[in-house]
């Protein structure tokens, strides 16, 4: 929420949503009657808030001395040695408290939620790191807190499951459907409409109705005004690509926006391709979806033919949704970013990559952004810059690796 | 005058109220849904709610997500849906019938030709769960030129300033959402529904629907008493889930069951005596 994000001129790509909510024909509002009134007045605090130096005050205060930001940019010297192509940095923000991005935006929404008076917080959660951020700052600020996470997600992410409980949260496990992400954030919704008169939802990602896009994205671009001084005083200009991992694309939007109006810098956005773009088992929506309506917004979805949404597939958890925030839909349609997928097995080779060349043990949605970046790298020239948003740290995915190398815990 | 005008228009001057029973579209099959749709007007419902079956019914309760989820499973496709309004109007000219889902299936067939497609089926009003007034440019042409009303929502959550807004493009009548919450859970008390009627008339002249919550004849009697139709859903559905088998399939039991149900509801509303206003 740099103050030249509010500032951009009509013609930045920085400007959007317009009135309604909207990135070109993406976005909007499509909740029940019940919440619309909710939306309207979150739209109001929200803009109060940017208005408000004190609120600003509050989040730095709480983003340095509690998240532990300005998170590092890393050289990466063995991984670019490796590659033998452009020279590899890393955002480092795994190493933010709780191990992911996603406190950036929990902290700014959590601050939002007791200036609006609420006392009871629900999420929904894939991979489990936005369930253990929420429950982090409830347990900070003495808030009750309900965790929505799909039955599967449940299974395969134990470690962040317990994270939350030991937090104090109420982990509900949803069965409906394939019991991912999607699910979850549909009962996550029942509950908010239910208990509209004391309940915020905060919405872990760049999707869901307006103004939910446009804050999270706010919140996240601190991630890339870091980034863009960091790089500056590393290299003296900006880079060449940046790199992103996308499931709802919260992280993505955050690095990539404040370079939306520096043309040269490439913004590349990786998709959990699954078993492949075109096995029928992915989650890649932008490239093999379309444009619909789902959980509050108009943006590509992976649906069949009459508009019935259908299963994503990937083995990370937090990009196991069959939709994308609607400013990236938007972003592809105009060309200012491209999107790409990332397999399963590649997202599995970057991990382990990364962690062999650099110690670092990147989630295996940031492995997705790896997988590209490593597969770029060496058709470009030694003087070319690539910046990987290392998104989250891996701790959480050990099991998962661990059985997908045929390795017994 | 459309149909849901005109039905409304006859129940005034009887001075009764309206009972609008649900049936989701191929739940648990298409036949067996067109025979509950078939059965309906002559068991007292005097207009019918058909549900459209969506993957992500994220507004409803349980118990309708599973009806959706069965209308799937039994094939259901907005094509489909269609085809069994037309065969229901093979036999039935007067019933209205409201198209309730959600805004996805209608953007995938295509807004212009579903309003089209939708009209020539017979199908008089919609109603679109999650196209609240300031999305709802997407169907208000087409539906307006096609003929077909728009179903407006209106919850305890808007507030006395937003109601223009919300009553603004409806038409048909307004479906009161009681409660907050889901379909099929809590019920609005008497008090609730005492506070929120007198709100909404002044707001509108048009017939007001209560739902969500209401799952018996005392409860439908009270609706009707406060407002001019109940709709009824949830607890059809239940009824309809515990004559399946065990492999989720319709049994000998499933229609007569859910229109018996309906009948006491009817029976309940229709007892209730209202005074012609205006």
């Amino acid at each position: 929420m740099s103050a030249t994000d509010t500032q951009a001129g009509a013609n930045s790509l920085r400007s959007g949503p317009d009135g309604r909510g909207r990135f070109g024909i993406f976005g909007g509002r499509f909740v029940a009657e019940t919440l619309m009134p909710l939306l309207l007045e979150l739209d109001d605090a929200y803009r109060a808030a940017q208005a408000d130096p004190e609120f600003r005050r509050e989040l730095d205060y709480y983003l340095q001395d509690y998240v532990g930001r300005p998170s590092p940019l890393w050289f990466a010297r063995r991984m670019t040695e490796q590659l033998g192509g452009a020279k590899i940095y890393m955002k480092r923000e795994e190493l933010n408290h709780t191990g992911s991005h996603k406190l950036n935006n929990v902290m700014g929404q959590i601050l939002l939620a007791r200036r609006m008076g609420r006392t009871r917080i629900v999420a929904e959660t894939g991979a489990g790191q936005h369930g253990v951020a929420t429950a982090t700052v409830c347990a900070l600020f003495g808030m009750k807190c309900a965790i929505y996470m799909g039955a599967t997600d449940v299974e395969r992410q134990k470690p962040n499951v317990f994270r939350m409980r030991l937090l104090g949260a109420e982990v509900v496990p949803v069965t409906a459907g394939a019991g991912t992400l999607k699910d979850a954030m549909n009962e996550a919704m029942r509950d908010w409409v239910t208990n509209v008169h004391d309940t915020y939802f905060l919405v872990g990602t760049v999707a869901g109705p307006h103004p939910y896009p446009q804050m999270v994205r706010d919140f996240q671009s601190i991630i890339g005004v870091e980034t863009k001084e960091q790089i500056v005083a590393a290299e003296g200009r900006l880079p060449d690509a940046i790199v992103a991992a996308i499931g709802g694309g919260s992280n993505a939007m955050g690095i990539f926006h404040p370079f939306l109006d520096d043309p040269e810098v490439r913004l590349i956005g990786v998709e959990a391709a699954g078993c492949g773009l075109d096995s029928g088992r992915t989650a890649a929506s932008i490239e093999r979806g379309k444009p619909g309506v789902l959980h509050g917004n108009r943006t590509y979805l992976l649906q069949d033919a009459d508009g019935q949404i259908t299963e994503a597939h990937s083995i990370s958890a937090g990009l196991d949704y069959p939709g994308v925030g609607p400013e990236h839909s938007w972003l592809s349609d105009i060309g200012r970013a491209e999107y790409v997928g990332a397999t399963d097995q590649e997202a599995l080779d970057a991990f382990q990559l990364c962690t062999r060349t650099e110690g670092i043990i990147p989630a295996l949605e940031s492995a997705h952004a790896i997988a590209y970046a490593a597969k770029i790298a060496p058709g470009m020239g030694k003087d070319q810059i690539i910046v990987i948003n290392i998104s989250g740290r891996g701790d959480k995915d050990i099991f998962t690796v661990a059985e997908h190398l045929g390795v017994k815990l | 005058m459309s149909r849901i005008a005109r039905r409304f228009a006859t129940l005034r001057q009887q001075g009764r109220g309206a009972l609008i029973p649900y049936v989701e579209a191929c739940d648990p099959d298409y036949d067996t849904s067109l025979a509950i749709l078939r059965g309906m007007p002559g068991a007292g419902a005097d207009l019918i709610e058909v549900g459209v079956p969506f993957s992500d019914p994220s507004a409803d309760g349980p118990t309708i997500q599973k009806a959706a989820l069965r209308g799937l499973k039994g094939d259901s496709t907005m094509k489909r849906v269609l085809e069994m309004v037309t065969a229901f109007r093979d036999g039935d000219d007067e019933t209205p019938i409201i198209l309730m889902g959600y805004t996805n299936p209608i953007e995938a067939y295509g807004p212009e030709r579903f309003c089209v497609d939708a009209k020539a089926a017979g199908v008089d009003g919609l109603i679109v769960v999650d196209m609240p007034p300031e999305e709802a440019d997407l169907l208000a042409g087409p539906a307006a030129a096609a003929g077909l009303d728009i179903i407006r929502l209106v919850a305890p959550t808007t507030p006395d300033d937003r109601l223009p807004v919300v009553f603004n493009g409806a038409s048909g009548f307004v479906y009161y959402v009681s409660i907050t919450g889901v379909t099929g859970t809590r019920t609005a008390s008497t008090d609730e529904l005492a506070h929120a009627l007198p709100r909404l008339r002044r707001a509108t002249d048009l017939p007001i629907a209560i739902g969500f919550g209401i799952r018996t004849p005392e409860l439908a009697a009270n609706a009707v008493r406060a407002a001019d139709a109940a709709v009824v859903a949830s607890a059809l559905l239940n009824t309809l889930e515990g004559t399946l088998n065990a492999d989720g399939r319709a049994t000998a039991r499933t229609v007569p069951a859910v229109l018996e149900q309906l009948r006491g509801l009817a029976d309940a509303v229709h007892a209730v005596s209202k005074t012609v206003s205006k």
